[in-house]
């Protein structure tokens, strides 16, 4: 399978004026300022857009860049939200261990289905990761006694340190910022060169002595870490988990934010989970055929803006990253 | 635990797998001529259930109105897909999996906004024909009759869908496609009209699953999401586009799933991911020899 049309290889070209960092830290200082100006519902949707573009870039980065067809990356995400909604009923810790353990659970678990997955190459790979994630999604719904079944769990108590809105929100963006950097210095590292390496040509990095899979295995265990760390954030601003946070749809739903936004972009991702959620709250409250819109914006996409919308600016503006023609040629 | 309860229970996996081989049939067809995996498969089948439901609650719950679903659904689930290949998915053969992938995702989420808006979302049911209602009793045995009528319907779709593609031109040219396309583009054959016929084949086994299930589930939103789950699973094991390894590990997963719900009912929807599971890692490439 041939992930040629992500290429980044063009991007070490001499920058100028640092414009994009001084734009996103301008950004960043708005997005700070804005929780005592800002009604509750609005002051949620931000919220929930953060936590949402966490898991979307932690999708990417084993998608878009170690080129693995991760078709069920919500089960990390779902596992991070009810391990610290169980914990938090089920037990007397404290809140912050219960956020630590989430993530680390979710990698644990990452761990032993990508030690499966990495095995297989190309759609057995995706296959298999949507099996063993459909397994983890059957576990919970059926295993009424500890996980409330089907019910859910609600009213997840939580510290009044973290219960007001507006440090929930800032709670999400610090959480967000800090995760993104990290993966971003992950992906500039040899580590994420080289999964990038791996992706492009899987033979040659071989040949030159790279371990592929173990590579392939740290990606998914670390993406699945930062989908249980969004999960931990979900649990904060909906104070309650149920079974459809991991069930197929919800990863085919992170999918189409990574596709959307851009997947060889690294802020992509997020632009994609922003857009979808804002779609979703605002056409869901208009009409009753949300998941009609999503397809038809889901099909233009695919058929006539496959770069993702801040792939497609950027190609305006400035540096070209992605080449039709060659595109159609690595095909 | 008598062994007239597991035979019967036997029967009904069996039969239930027979079903799933089906409609697994005509997505492994697809995966291996044209390559895409269709995620709208399943919509198809939601779609055969659906439009069977319309046809026979047209005409009357009766036999007539039975036979005649049987026939008009798939027929009418076939011209749909056949539309989808040429309106969409003929765009999308040289991209990536992804790609695809998502086509068809889109596709999934139209299709099922599109059913509730003709059907509305309520639950829909039909019942069994007259001349399937009941059970048949052999000694200490029962099977529903509608489970036997299965039994026989599913050897039946596997022997024509091996005579199709054994034995005659078509099925011969719909092989070598799923081989070597440019091969058989240089030869003279036009191998677009190939893929659109596969497809619409795939989409008519489709909604002849659906149909078939009509009377014995309840036709709801949402019975699409779990059984393109299913069949993709039953697909993969089997060994991509591999008609046979379908039909074993259809049969495997039916069984398994009747066997579950018998002896351990709370756990049973857990049972068919285990056992695709094991199955995968024990063959990573499938039961059978994949085309690809």
């Amino acid at each position: 399978m041939s992930m040629s049309w992500l290429d980044r290889s063009k991007e070490k070209t001499a920058r100028v004026i640092p414009f994009r960092p001084i734009l996103l830290v301008s950004l960043l200082g708005v997005a700070a300022l804005l929780p005592p100006i800002l009604p509750a519902y609005y002051l949620y949707l931000l919220t929930t857009v953060y936590m949402t573009a966490l898991l979307a870039t932690s999708l990417n980065f084993v998608l878009g860049y170690g080129g693995l067809l991760q078709l069920h990356h919500a089960v990390f995400f779902g596992v991070g939200a009810y391990t610290v909604a169980l914990v938090l009923t089920k037990t007397t810790w404290p809140f912050w261990l219960a956020a630590v353990l989430a993530p680390l659970v979710a990698a644990l678990l990452a761990a032993v289905i990508g030690w499966f997955c990495v095995r297989l190459r190309g759609l057995y790979f995706g296959m298999l990761t949507l099996a063993l994630g459909q397994l983890v999604w059957a576990i919970i719904y059926k295993w009424r006694s500890f996980t409330s079944g089907d019910d859910g769990i609600h009213g997840i108590p939580l510290p009044g340190l973290v219960s007001s809105p507006t440090s929930v929100y800032y709670i999400n963006l610090g959480v967000l910022v800090v995760c993104l950097l990290i993966l971003y210095a992950v992906i500039k590292s040899p580590f994420g060169l080289t999964l990038v390496a791996i992706r492009d040509n899987p033979v040659r990095s071989q040949s030159v002595g790279v371990n592929i899979k173990r590579h392939q295995l740290a990606a998914f265990v670390l993406s699945g870490f930062f989908a249980g760390a969004a999960g931990v954030l979900f649990v904060l601003i909906e104070q309650s988990v149920s079974p459809s946070l991991l069930y197929w749809s919800k990863s085919a739903e992170i999918l189409i934010m990574d596709l959307l936004g851009g997947m060889a972009v690294f802020l992509g991702p997020s632009l994609g989970a922003a857009i979808l959620v804002v779609l979703s709250m605002v056409v869901g409250t208009y009409m009753d055929y949300w998941l009609l819109v999503m397809g038809l914006i889901l099909l233009l996409l695919v058929l006539f803006l496959p770069q993702g919308v801040l792939g497609y600016l950027q190609e305006l503006f400035g540096r070209k990253t992605v080449q039709g023609g060659e595109r159609d040629a690595a095909n | 635990m008598s062994v007239s309860m597991l035979a019967s229970q036997l029967l009904v996996g069996l039969s239930r797998g027979m079903i799933y081989f089906i409609v697994a049939a005509g997505l492994t067809l697809v995966f291996g001529v044209l390559r895409v995996i269709n995620f709208t498969h399943g919509s198809f089948y939601m779609l055969g259930a659906f439009i069977g439901y319309s046809v026979a609650a047209g005409i009357g719950h009766g036999s007539a109105g039975f036979w005649l679903m049987l026939v008009l659904a798939p027929l009418a689930v076939a011209g749909i897909s056949l539309l989808v290949e040429r309106g969409f998915l003929q765009f999308v053969y040289r991209r990536e999996h992804l790609i695809q992938v998502l086509l068809t995702y889109a596709l999934v989420l139209i299709a099922g906004d599109l059913v509730k808006f003709f059907w509305g979302s309520q639950y829909r049911s039909l019942s069994t024909p007259p001349i399937f209602t009941g059970s048949f009793a052999t000694g200490s045995i029962t099977v529903p009759k509608y489970n036997v009528f299965l039994l026989l319907v599913g050897p039946l779709v596997a022997l024509g869908l091996w005579l199709f593609l054994s034995h005659t031109r078509f099925g011969k040219i719909c092989r070598a496609t799923a081989t070597d396309r440019e091969m058989v583009d240089i030869l003279g054959v036009n191998s677009t009209w190939i893929f659109a016929a596969v497809f619409a084949l795939g989409g008519w086994l489709a909604g002849l699953g659906g149909a078939l299930m009509a009377p014995v589930v309840n036709i709801s939103l949402g019975m699409d999401a779990n059984t393109i789950i299913y069949a993709f699973l039953i697909v993969v094991v089997g060994g991509l586009g591999n008609i046979w390894g379908a039909l074993i590990s259809s049969l495997i997963i039916g069984v398994g799933e009747a066997f579950g719900a018998l002896f351990m009912p709370d756990w049973a929807v857990v049972l068919p991911y285990i056992i695709t599971g094991v199955l995968l890692i024990l063959r990573p490439s499938g039961l059978l020899k994949s085309v690809w």
